[in-house]
């Protein structure tokens, strides 16, 4: 496979690992927001505690991405920068709040009326940001984003403010919670009724999840034609069985208590998706007018890219492995 | 002021904010792995919790050096995509390689702070170790990049069009060893010098206080050993400016005309219309000297730079005054210190003590001001001979939206900041026996 190809590829892994754990975390601080009941002040804990030394590590995916498409697609960065200035400003904002907000609150708690200040910012800014990135991901598809020699040409509000760029940012929303709830199922296995609490959180919002995947898939119709086109491949039937299969089997395994099958089940879930979303994109980076071949820059750097990328695999499996190990072996 | 200059407005404050906590964020990893290697070779207690204080210290800055720096990796296409389109390819490798380094540091900084009941004693200070490795190598990684705008490399131009890239190259740049030691250098003597003051300041209270006693002795110990390095490497970056970018030299040293035996032009006002530095102190000889090693030796002036290729003369002048300036204060007092030190152990003489909580923030002044240094004094390019920044600039209207928020944030930041570290502080002012504040962060709010 060309270099290019390899290297969009590796984008979207590192997009999809991305979404498992920060999108998770993004997941968890809604659930923080969200946390009600006469357990409320547990939740918020059993959220930090699964979220806390994991975090950061699970942000640099999305440097990553960043990192990828602007050495490896510069021409393609700087076409989607500008296109979705506004967006991307507002979700840099969400990832300083929310960040600052995180820390601040662990290092900070005195009071409650403190304690929840903080967690009001970290959770309203868990909220927004992954609705705005999954605006901006339905704009690349939507085929509005217009490039005439090299500029963009369809000025700074295209893509992103259809229906079915909003429906995009909706869908990642429900998809991140439901994927954090289904998380913190497994993570506190040594706590019944905190289980019970995340347990009913993730089936409700992967029910939820069903009509919002319907209305993007409904959308997607004239939002993005060529996308839509696309689902009629060959692989496409077998990816919508293979997704639902993942989707109904979580919601099973979780109303059946079996919370590590329905983990399993949730990141294959998420997986599919945003694959099927990479297939029905490439060869385009951004629909209709940039294609990764034709964005891709010297092939040097690209082979020096990629080569970087795998060595970077080697260092970095081997450590996240540990930290896995360290946090995730017994419950907190 | 025009969409252009919010741009550069917006990027400067951005830099100027991620700038302390990535400089905090290399330099105090030191400190705690060094605290808790004396822990873990004398079992002294307080240094175990010495080394868990500074680590609550470092997860505050490194989370917000961690957002504040993927704030910047946007805003490089944000506000300059035509740089990012033209240098993406150049120069985004060394990013690929800070990437990486940035995980393992996150990854195990993460194992490091919550991870001290959950790992053997060696294994976290292991874990300890690859965080201070990592985070100094991510910093030399993005400082070849801002090395390269100063002296771009490893590409050819031919009919306007670039080729022939070689990102190796473009990585190891001419300008790019003097610059990664000289910033290197500067995060390990500012972090020293921030964190000695304020233990300083808890003994001036206390002076018996062995808590603080201990972290002075680390914290000195590497900022008095790194400011006369950062001497050296100041010299022989400061050669490297004069030889590879005159027009920038001449700004810093405020020097107009091209001549031999050219003086040494400290402080004083830069006039461009009178072309010469009003009420300077002037050493003769002193700059053809420091440039190139001989009092005879030319210097090239302003006079011969075009006029739109000068960058803002005042500003480079003041600020490259205020970096020496800083520098040779910290010298000083790191003299002091080694003079008391020699004669009797730690240097705690009250009006010693005194003089370091005013001189703690010296470091980070001189960060700062050498930042602004290499920034303005390249101006007006954004890659040096090659691109100029107003070309480089997005098309996007109305910066100052984006530019007011980001203002407004980073603000708000700074001031909660202050609060929760000085809390963490005044927390830190043990009347605690070793021990008592011992517990994991995290673990002693009881889950």
């Amino acid at each position: 496979m060309a270099d290019e190809l390899t290297l969009g590829a590796a984008a979207l892994v590192v997009l999809v690992l991305y979404a498992l754990s920060g999108g998770a975390d993004y997941g968890g601080g809604m659930w923080d927001l969200l946390a009600s009941g006469p357990r409320a002040r547990r939740q918020r804990e059993a959220i930090e505690h699964a979220i806390g030394p994991i975090w950061e590590a699970n942000h640099v995916w999305l440097i990553l991405v960043i990192v990828v498409l602007f050495t490896g697609f510069p021409t393609a960065f700087a076409v989607i920068m500008t296109a979705l200035h506004i967006p991307m400003t507002a979700i840099l904002v969400g990832i300083v709040l929310r960040g600052s907000a995180f820390v601040f609150r662990r290092y900070d708690v005195r009071d409650d009326a403190v304690h929840r200040r903080w967690s009001t910012l970290f959770g309203a800014a868990s909220f927004f940001t992954p609705f705005l990135l999954g605006l901006c991901l339905g704009a690349l598809a939507s085929g509005e984003i217009r490039v005439t020699d090299g500029k963009v040409s369809s000025g700074f509000f295209a893509g992103w403010t259809g229906p079915f760029a909003l429906a995009c940012g909706l869908f990642a929303q429900g998809l991140f919670a439901f994927l954090a709830a289904t998380y913190l199922t497994a993570d506190t296995e040594s706590e019944p009724d905190l289980q019970e609490d995340f347990r009913k959180r993730a089936l409700a919002s992967g029910l939820l999840l069903a009509p919002a995947a319907a209305l993007a898939f409904l959308l997607a119709r004239h939002g993005a034609p060529q996308i839509f086109a696309r689902l009629t491949s060959w692989w496409a039937p077998l990816l919508v069985t293979v997704t639902s299969a993942c989707a109904i089997g979580a919601l099973v395994a979780l109303w059946c208590g079996r919370f590590r099958w329905a983990r399993a089940a949730a990141i294959g879930q998420v997986t599919c998706i945003l694959v099927g979303w990479g297939l029905a994109q490439q060869p385009y980076i951004v629909v209709p007018d940039l294609t990764f071949v034709g964005t891709a820059t010297d092939p040097k750097t690209l082979y020096l890219l990629k080569s970087a990328l795998l060595a970077g695999a080697v260092v970095l499996l081997p450590s996240f492995v540990y930290l896995f190990y360290v946090f995730k072996r017994r419950p907190i | 002021m025009t969409d252009f200059l919010f741009a550069r407005s917006q990027m400067a404050l951005s830099l100027a904010f991620h700038i302390i906590f990535a400089a905090v964020g290399i330099g105090m990893p030191l400190l705690m792995v060094v605290a808790e290697g004396l822990h873990l070779r004398t079992g002294e207690a307080v240094y175990l919790d010495l080394s868990k204080r500074w680590a609550r210290g470092t997860a505050i800055l490194f989370a917000v050096g961690a957002v504040s720096g993927t704030v910047l990796s946007f805003e490089l296409g944000l506000l300059w995509p035509r740089f990012m389109e033209y240098a993406g390819g150049i120069i985004g490798f060394p990013f690929s390689l800070e990437g990486f380094a940035f995980f393992t540091e996150a990854i195990f900084l993460g194992i490091y702070l919550y991870g001290w009941d959950r790992t053997p004693p060696l294994m976290h200070w292991i874990s300890g170790i690859i965080v201070a490795l990592s985070g100094m190598l991510s910093g030399i990684f993005v400082v070849t990049v801002n090395a390269w705008m100063n002296a771009p490399a490893g590409f050819e131009l031919t009919d306007g069009r670039v080729t022939n890239i070689d990102p190796v190259a473009a990585m190891l740049n001419p300008a790019s060893l003097q610059q990664v030691v000289h910033m290197t250098l500067a995060a390990y003597v500012a972090t020293g010098f921030i964190v000695a003051a304020v233990h300083a300041f808890f003994l001036l209270r206390d002076r018996r206080n062995v808590f603080h006693r201990r972290a002075l002795g680390i914290a000195l110990t590497v900022a008095a050993v790194g400011i006369p390095l950062q001497m050296v490497s100041g010299d022989m970056i400061a050669r490297m400016v004069a030889q590879r970018q005159p027009a920038k030299f001449a700004a810093m040293e405020g020097h107009y005309r091209t001549e031999r035996g050219a003086p040494l032009t400290i402080g004083g006002i830069p006039d461009d219309a009178a072309m010469t530095t009003r009420y300077a102190l002037r050493i003769p000889r002193g700059l053809s000297l420091l440039a190139h090693g001989d009092p005879t030796a030319p210097v090239i002036g302003l006079e011969d730079i075009p006029r739109d290729e000068w960058p803002n003369t005042r500003i480079v002048h003041w600020a490259f005054d205020l970096m020496v300036g800083a520098g040779c204060a910290m010298l000083a007092m790191a003299g002091w210190a080694a003079w008391l030190g020699w004669r009797r152990g730690l240097p705690d003489d009250p009006w010693f003590l005194r003089a370091l909580v005013v001189a703690g923030p010296l470091g980070l002044i001189a960060i700062e001001a050498g930042w602004f240094v290499t920034e303005v004094g390249r101006q007006p390019w954004i890659i040096f001979g090659v691109m100029r920044t107003a070309d480089a600039v997005t098309p996007m209207p109305g910066l100052v939206v984006p530019f007011v928020l980001f203002t407004a944030v980073y603000v708000f930041l700074s001031v909660i900041l202050v609060y929760v570290l000085r809390r963490q502080f005044l927390e830190t002012d043990p009347k605690t026996t070793p021990g008592r504040s011992g517990a994991a962060p995290g673990v002693s709010r009881g889950g």
